[in-house]
């Protein structure tokens, strides 16, 4: 599950049907400016989105918005990059042995639906209200699809496949380079995909709750000092950050994994 | 057997030396932060039963499921009018790819503004984060929509609103779930952001208030509480969600059996 996925808005778009999307776009914008120009909602409330995109046009000259962009972004990749380096090992090693898999089930089922953000406190309380606890945040909340889908991946390897390599003489690694892995791809990828937004909702979210340098604190502080453009604004910014990470993963993914398209359906199972 | 019996006793014996551990290295710590789990556990009894439970757990999963429960009437609604419609669905692809991205706990500054601080804010923003996995999944399954099973019912003359109701809607029910699965835990994870940010009660907003005044039993009993309701709640929701779709596995087992 992410983006509407390409089967619901179809491969082929007639030429006016390509128009749609844009034109969607543009009247909920204008929708939205009348209603607060004609003040239906309170623009001090809702300001006009013509004054959002002014106050956004204005930030791109600061060196400090750049700053909060670039904090948020560095707390979602040095975490979505732990994530991985811890997980996907992990994902492996207990996905590839039976024993691991049953001795370990029940503390991750019971870990795993615990929200992160109840670790708040803990975290500050250990360290503090800087980027520490926003990492210690990211990692522990995006590890976990990325555990979850190197399992799955893992236990889902092909067994005519593994014993056709068998057959052939290739030893366990190299049955576990040429069958397993790619065989777990599609699973890691998809995990990557969704940890990478988890990463992005919990680096703003320990900005927001913890105070921690970035977007998430920005709009926080535009907000207690009444700056209802420039939150609005922010809000944007986020938004735009989101969507580009989320499309850059989806069009990676696609182009790695074009020869795995069989298994896309399955992504949307677990 | 004996195999059986090992993966069995691992299963249970696993977590049992886990908790086992935590409890002998924390009644040893001399940490001010990790206290011993005993004490953890008797701070839990005082504090969550029963006393505190109107005070915080109550208002917390009211709001929880106020917020899930609009989020699924108004995504599957919406879900069902985008994937019967093409037009529909294209026009508004990439407003809704654009507002799904947003971080919700990003949202929750914007509420305030517009709706003050209150339950009303609280209930919108669990909301607003329920509705986006729900709405794709409701899209995607009924856009992805087996077109015999359709065009079947078109055929004997099945009168649109009774092709929606009994063709479509069951056909793409499974996805939905799914959907509101996913919802579900990020609505707990939305739901206890709110309380931390601005509340007067609520479980996040205990867990904070505990940390600020240095209570850390209390602190750590909270975040124990919180991570059995996130267990808890996604337990039941499997439950109801195997029950809902019963005839779906059975349907695709035979399905499948006779492929």
């Amino acid at each position: 599950m992410s983006a509407i996925s390409r089967r619901a808005v179809a491969r082929r778009l007639s030429p006016p049907e390509r128009s749609y999307g844009a034109l969607g776009v543009v009247g909920t914008v204008a929708a939205l400016e009348l209603l607060t120009r004609g003040e239906v909602v309170a623009s001090r409330h809702f300001p006009p989105p013509s004054a959002t995109f002014r106050t956004l046009g204005g930030l791109l000259d600061s060196a400090e918005f750049w700053g909060d962009v670039g904090s948020t972004l560095q707390g979602w990749g040095a975490g979505l990059a732990l994530a991985f380096a811890i997980a996907v090992p992990l994902g492996v090693t207990i996905g590839s042995s039976a024993v691991l898999y049953r001795a370990l089930r029940v503390p991750i089922e019971f870990l795993r639906p615990i929200p992160s953000v109840a670790l708040i406190p803990l975290v500050i309380l250990v360290y503090g209200s800087g980027f520490e606890s926003k990492l210690f945040l990211v990692v522990f909340g995006a590890s976990w699809p990325l555990l979850i889908q190197t399992i799955y991946g893992m236990q889902d390897a092909d067994p005519l496949a593994l014993d056709t390599a068998r057959a052939f003489g290739l030893g366990p690694v190299a049955r576990f380079a040429r069958v397993t892995l790619p065989g777990a791809a599609p699973y890691i990828a998809t995990g990557l995909r969704i940890s990478s937004s988890v990463a992005l909702v919990l680096a703003v979210t320990a900005e927001l709750v913890i105070g921690a340098d970035g977007l998430g604190r920005s709009i926080s502080l535009a907000q207690e000092s009444a700056a209802v453009e420039l939150m609005y604004a922010l809000v944007v910014v986020t938004g735009i950050v989101g969507w580009l990470l989320s499309s850059a993963f989806a069009g990676a993914e696609r182009r790695v994994l074009h020869w795995h398209t069989a298994h896309r359906r399955l992504e949307a199972a677990p | 057997m004996r195999r059986r019996l090992l993966a069995a006793s691992l299963e249970l014996g696993v977590p049992v030396v886990l908790v086992a551990g935590w409890w002998l290295w924390s009644t040893r710590s001399e940490s001010f932060y990790y206290p011993p789990l005993p004490d953890i556990l008797s701070t839990f009894a005082d504090t969550w039963l029963f006393e505190r439970v109107a005070d915080d757990v109550l208002p917390s999963l009211a709001r929880l499921a106020a917020g899930f429960t609009i989020a699924a009437i108004f995504g599957i609604g919406l879900g069902l009018a985008l994937g019967l419609s093409r037009p529909a669905r294209l026009t508004l692809a990439p407003t809704v790819e654009f507002l799904r991205a947003i971080p919700t706990p990003a949202l929750i500054p914007v509420a305030i503004v517009l709706l003050g601080i209150g339950d009303t804010m609280r209930v919108t923003i669990i909301a607003t984060a329920c509705v986006w996995p729900i709405l794709l999944n409701a899209i995607d399954g009924v856009a992805g929509i087996d077109t015999t099973l359709v065009e079947t019912a078109r055929s004997y003359r099945v009168r649109r609103l009774d092709r929606v109701r009994w063709v479509v809607l069951p056909a793409a029910l499974p996805q939905i779930f799914a959907g509101m699965r996913t919802s579900l835990s990020v609505g707990i994870l939305v739901m206890v952001v709110s309380e931390m940010e601005a509340s007067t009660n609520g479980i996040g907003f205990f867990v904070l208030q505990s940390q600020r005044t240095f209570a850390i039993p209390e602190m750590w009993s909270g975040i124990l509480l919180l991570g059995i309701l996130g267990y808890a709640l996604n337990f039941g929701f499997t439950r109801i969600e195997r029950r809902v779709l019963r005839w779906h596995r059975g349907w695709r087992a035979s399905a499948l059996g006779a492929a």
